[in-house]
């Protein structure tokens, strides 16, 4: 059968709303894109443990640093499962961690911003968080199959780090002036960041149609951002907090809020690697990698052992 | 190996504007295995397959499973299984694989019309 046959069986498919699971056919820019978009979120869920970690020991009392523990797990297990589902397609995690380190693959910039004070901690959680879910709830029904699947999974356990960012902000907003004002401090760092998260304009994005098509992705990045500007517009009032933006502004007509003009200067030079921490985070991963290299060596050194001694056992 | 790097942009960024940077590797002499892992989520139900992991050996499969598959209590009892021990079909020859079933309608309960006193059958 020629290719275009089968790239037309293929799109019958996924117009259809069938799966694509990994050892059917499936054109090779499908596949690469895949590999791109699912390695580069699973780098995200790691790269995304450094700001958080950074407060783990500092956390104001016991209760949250367990919280802070569970969730900064769980975005280990994150980057994991997602790892695993780039790799039915092909890619071994060896290539995916080293293009990490190498800087040729990229992970969410919004983990190249620091973590200055413990309300930026609630303000990951509530806005970086609930930024990630909205993409992530589109993703739940993504085509690729493992894809999909990872991100159910996901999403059950993402909803607990928003309500958990927003209550430890709500304690925040109803304390002390200066615990207010660290409050309102942090949404102000953390809130056009977070808007960056869906990436560029539509006008300028130039993979989505395709990725569209194909239904890898459900919704355009203006959409998204558009929603996720709808909802935390609303919750900031339960803060009695604002949000940085004076054209912040709910327009009757399109039945949204309008809002102001990202800096997109700004977004292009943390993409390019000149954030605040872009060179401390890959440090850092690269450092923990180095470093435990001989835990890995000796670990199979030790496995080799045990399966050579109880072959012995057994003869 | 020196590696000249020519940075790509992922998800919707586009690529372009990208740069460059050089980046010393190293390669692991050692790689950790793949495993399939099913969780039974509870007493009285399958094993499912729920994903998979590195892990040196079965029992730190068995440990990293635990981890990274139930820190909600999602299972009872965990199967690992090396991934290359899997044989798959191939979903290309799924028309011939499953063709004997589709012409036997009389396997169907509903086949069989039978009168109203004993439809409950
Ligand atoms: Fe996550
Ligand atoms: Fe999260």
């Amino acid at each position: 059968m020629p290719v275009q046959d089968f790239e037309q069986l293929f799109q019958q498919k996924i117009d259809a709303e069938v799966k694509i699971e990994p050892k059917d056919w499936m054109p090779d820019a499908y596949r690469k894109t895949n590999i791109r978009q699912i390695s580069q979120h699973a780098h995200s869920e790691i790269v995304g443990m450094l700001p958080e970690g950074n407060w783990i020991t500092r956390a104001p009392s016991l209760k949250r640093k367990a919280i802070l523990l569970a969730k900064v797990q769980d975005e280990a297990g994150h980057g994991l499962y997602l790892y695993s589902a780039a790799e039915t397609l092909g890619m071994s995690r060896d290539e995916m961690i080293n293009d990490l380190h190498s800087g040729k693959a990229k992970y969410s910039s919004i983990f190249n911003y620091p973590t200055l004070t413990w309300a930026d901690i609630g303000a990951i959680g509530w806005l970086v968080d609930g930024a990630a879910i909205m993409n992530q709830v589109m993703l739940c029904r993504t085509s690729y199959g493992p894809y999909a699947r990872a991100m159910v999974r996901i999403c059950k356990e993402e909803s607990f780090h928003q309500r958990q960012g927003f209550e430890s902000l709500l304690v925040l907003s109803k304390g002390t002036p200066e615990q207010k004002a660290m409050c309102q401090d942090a949404i102000n760092r953390w809130w056009w960041p977070a808007l960056m998260m869906f990436g560029p304009k539509d006008s300028e994005s130039t993979n989505s149609d395709q990725s569209m098509k194909w239904k890898i992705k459900r919704k355009s990045n203006d959409e998204l951002r558009q929603n996720f500007v709808d909802m935390i517009a609303e919750q900031v009032k339960v803060l009695g907090m604002t949000l940085p933006d004076p054209a912040l502004k709910w327009n009757e007509e399109r039945k949204h809020y309008d809002f102001g003009e990202i800096n997109w200067e700004e977004f292009w030079n943390v993409v390019k690697g000149n954030g605040p921490c872009n060179k401390q985070r890959l440090e850092a991963r690269r450092k923990a990698h180095e470093n435990g290299r001989w835990v890995r060596e000796a670990a199979m050194a030790h496995a080799a052992k045990l399966a050579e001694r109880r072959k012995q056992e057994a003869a | 190996m020196n590696l000249l790097i020519r940075k790509f942009y992922y998800g919707d960024i586009p690529e372009e504007k990208g740069g460059g940077s050089y980046y010393q590797t190293e390669q692991d002499t050692t790689t950790w295995p793949l495993w399939e892992v099913f969780i039974r989520s509870k007493q009285g139900l399958d094993h499912k397959h729920v994903g998979s992991l590195h892990a040196a050996d079965a029992q730190m499969a068995i440990e990293n499973a635990r981890d990274v598959y139930t820190r909600r209590m999602e299972g009872v009892s965990i199967w690992v299984v090396e991934s290359k021990h899997i044989t798959a079909s191939n979903p290309e020859e799924a028309g011939e694989l499953y063709e004997p079933a589709a012409d036997k309608v009389y396997r169907h309960p509903t086949f069989y019309q039978l009168p109203d006193e004993v439809n409950y059958m």
